[in-house]
């Protein structure tokens, strides 16, 4: 998975890295539909997490897919990740790539306000109507503590 | 409206409906025939991931174990990896037999949950009674070991909280050959059953190909023959050294998936077993944490098999990072992100249960079939609300 | 209305005297008794499994707690139930359906809250999903633990009884 993270970013001008359990290269966001796609084609075909990271400090919020595959030979995983500004989070979807991460963008997008362009259905999932517009896992909603 | 949308009603099931948990399925049905059907949950979203934030890394450990609380030693195994790998510690030997004892147990008693949810939806009340009667012995076994029935918090980063009580190995075998006596009754009355055969043989097959498209994971994705397993893809704690067999059926079914959970009851036990075996002497707790006991609660805990949990764990900060783990619950691959940032609570825990992958598999599977098979394939996913609204 | 019946008159209307005759016959001993015991007995819950509690409830239905010897029979339909037990954490999505089925249920019915989450939200005690149930429905009990054991249950099923016999309710 290393040297995949490691073309993938040759490739398109990202960097890559390891962390305990995956590998990952970071590209900007105008890449990542091309990204996806070379993941794609080496053979991991579906996605475990969809996770968004809240970086108010950076002004940004972080967009992890880890990706990966039931095939033997290419099970560890790969994280695709980028950053998109804070105050106009768009990304393009990766549902034609990555199927199995339509529910999962779905609620990124719900919790955080990620808006994944071309997504086929970007409703509320797991919130009561009284959240529309509200994305409860960003840093400045707070929960009480005491 | 188009002429057949004429004739379709819209039919609303739940959220209160007599199964477990509580979801809303949204069917558009033509008669009798399901045109189409659009899960609708978040009917239990307890906000586990925000609230993770909040609370310190200790505190997390009960919290992840309550959305599955069918097979909680599994889901606080995978926080527990996550944890470790952000430190860059590993458990002792003797703790991670344990951790793997207890986890194999929690996924037998879990199984038998799901045999039971899918029996009483099937209609067989007799299924239900006898598979959570079953339970009672394995959870008298965890409670031994534990101390609580089901939500145990058994696991904590750097090893496990109590040490086996004498006498496990034989009680536990004990309870084994109960329950694989029982399981022959099972087939006699529920397996083999051929209304309960008529009802879930070539209902709801999910091909091989859609399987790994939709990312589907667990049970569900071996009965279609995808061979994939985490304890055998990314082994963790005791399964290297255990002698570990995928499960998987060919047909896709809702029989299948039946079938893949009973094999897997005995693969547990087999585990379980040779587990018990194997388990080698030593300390539970990783010294990282132990040294910062003082000295004598070191003696008492040593006396008593127990551990003291030191303020160093109490009050841990883990500096900036990231680490993802994963563990194979009962119902599936579970998976834990991550991230740290200096302060004692997570910055960001992302938590992808098994069930939260299943749901497209409502609006995948239950179409152009029978209203009566809506709740065949519903039992057959094991599908766990609280688990995929977290 | 003045009617005469074999010998008998009655005065005002016929329906209305009926109806508080017969009340006034219920509620004197031994009918009420009666029917005080026939409650306690026959407490059908409505299968609302909300959260984890719901499988210490169904563990608490399983032959080796066995609640159905206190006629506690787990039914499908509120419209035949009387017991409802809010068995866990209840989200604000399903507050609303927790009064729906509540107001399905006939008289006289009883509300249960199970579980350290429906007394005053548990461990999920600051989520902001999540609703006390003691705010929207009128709880007669509270059962303490996280999950509670199936022994809890049955002694609040116990507990409730007594109370119908009692005629408190």
């Amino acid at each position: 998975m290393r040297e995949l993270a490691e073309r993938v970013a040759s490739e398109l001008g990202g960097e890559s890295g390891e962390s305990p359990g995956f590998a990952w290269v970071r590209v900007p966001p105008e890449k990542m539909l091309e990204a996806a796609r070379m993941i794609r084609e080496a053979g991991l075909e579906h996605v475990k997490a969809v996770t968004a990271i809240d970086r108010p400090e950076e002004g940004e919020i972080e967009v992890v897919y880890h990706a990966s595959s039931y095939e033997p030979g290419r099970r560890g995983v790969l994280a695709l990740r980028t950053s998109v500004p804070r105050d106009d989070p768009r990304l393009p979807s990766l549902v034609g790539v990555w199927p199995s991460a339509e529910y999962m963008e779905r609620e990124q997008w719900e919790m955080l306000g990620v808006v994944f362009e071309g997504h086929p259905r970007l409703e509320r999932l797991l919130l009561p109507e009284d959240f529309e517009g509200v994305h409860p896992l960003r840093k400045d909603y707070e929960v009480r503590t005491a | 409206m188009s002429e057949a949308e004429e004739r379709t009603i819209e039919l609303l099931i739940g959220p209160q409906h007599p199964a477990s948990g509580h979801m809303r399925l949204v069917a558009r049905v033509d008669g009798d025939v399901v045109v189409e059907l659009r899960p609708d949950i978040g009917y239990v979203h307890r906000t586990v991931e925000k609230l993770a934030e909040v609370k310190t890394y200790l505190q997390v450990v009960p919290l992840v174990e309550r959305p599955a609380l069918a097979d909680t030693a599994n889901h606080n195994l995978g926080y527990v990896l996550a944890v470790e790998r952000l430190l860059g510690v590993e458990a002792p030997p003797r703790a991670q037999y344990l951790r793997t004892v207890l986890a194999e147990i929690s996924r037998i008693h879990s199984h038998l949950y799901g045999l039971g949810i899918l029996g009483i939806m099937l209609g067989s009340s007799t299924a239900f009674m006898w598979c959570f009667n079953d339970r009672e012995p394995l959870i008298d076994l965890a409670q031994e070991l534990t101390g609580a029935r089901l939500t145990y918090s058994y696991m904590i980063p750097g090893g496990v909280r109590r040490d086996l009580p004498p006498g496990f190995a034989e009680r536990a075998e004990k309870v084994f050959r109960y329950l694989e006596r029982r399981l022959k009754d099972y087939e006699r009355l529920y397996f083999r059953n051929p209304v309960v055969r008529a009802r879930t043989e070539g209902v709801g097959v999910l091909t091989r190909e859609d399987a790994v498209r939709l990312g589907v994971v667990g049970p569900n994705l071996r009965a279609s023959g995808v061979a994939y397993d985490v304890r055998e893809a990314d082994p963790y704690e005791a399964y290297p050294d255990l002698d570990f067999h995928v499960v998987t059926r060919e047909e896709g079914d809702c029989a299948a998936r039946m079938w893949v959970r009973v094999d897997e009851i005995r693969e547990s036990m087999r585990l379980v077993r040779e587990a018990l075996s194997k388990i080698p002497d030593g300390p539970i707790l990783h010294e990282r944490f132990s040294k910062a006991i003082p000295p004598k609660w070191r003696e008492w805990m040593e006396e008593k098999r127990r551990v003291k949990i030191p303020a160093a764990m109490v009050s841990l900060r883990i500096p900036p990072g990231e680490a993802l783990s994963r563990v194979e619950a009962a119902r599936g691959e579970l998976t834990f992100y991550l991230v740290s940032d200096g302060s004692p609570n997570p910055y960001r825990m992302r938590m992808v249960t098994p069930s939260f992958r299943n749901v497209v598999l409502f609006r995948h599977l239950i179409r152009d079939c029978r209203v009566a098979d809506i709740p065949a394939i519903y039992g057959s996913l094991d599908y766990f609300p609280p688990e995929a609204d977290r | 209305m003045v009617c005469g019946l074999a010998g008998t008159v009655m005065v005002g209307e016929l329906e209305r005297s009926a109806r508080s005759a017969s009340r006034w016959l219920v509620e004197r001993t031994p009918l009420r008794t009666l029917r005080d015991w026939g409650t306690a007995f026959s407490l059908w819950p409505v299968h609302f499994t909300t959260a984890c509690c719901g499988a210490e409830f169904a563990a608490a239905s399983a032959p080796r707690f066995d609640a159905e010897r206190f006629g506690f029979l787990p039914f499908v339909g509120p419209r035949q139930c009387n017991l409802m037990l809010i068995e866990g954490t209840l989200t604000r999505k399903m507050a609303r359906a927790a009064v729906w089925v509540y107001e399905q249920m006939p008289d006289p019915k009883f509300v249960m809250a199970m579980g350290a989450c429906a007394i005053d939200g548990g461990i999920f005690w600051n989520s902001y999903n999540i609703v006390r149930p003691a705010e929207i429905l009128p709880v007669e009990l509270f059962v303490p633990g996280c999950p509670p054991r199936p022994e809890a249950v049955a002694r609040a099923i116990i507990e409730l009884q007594k109370r119908v016999r009692r005629g408190r309710w």
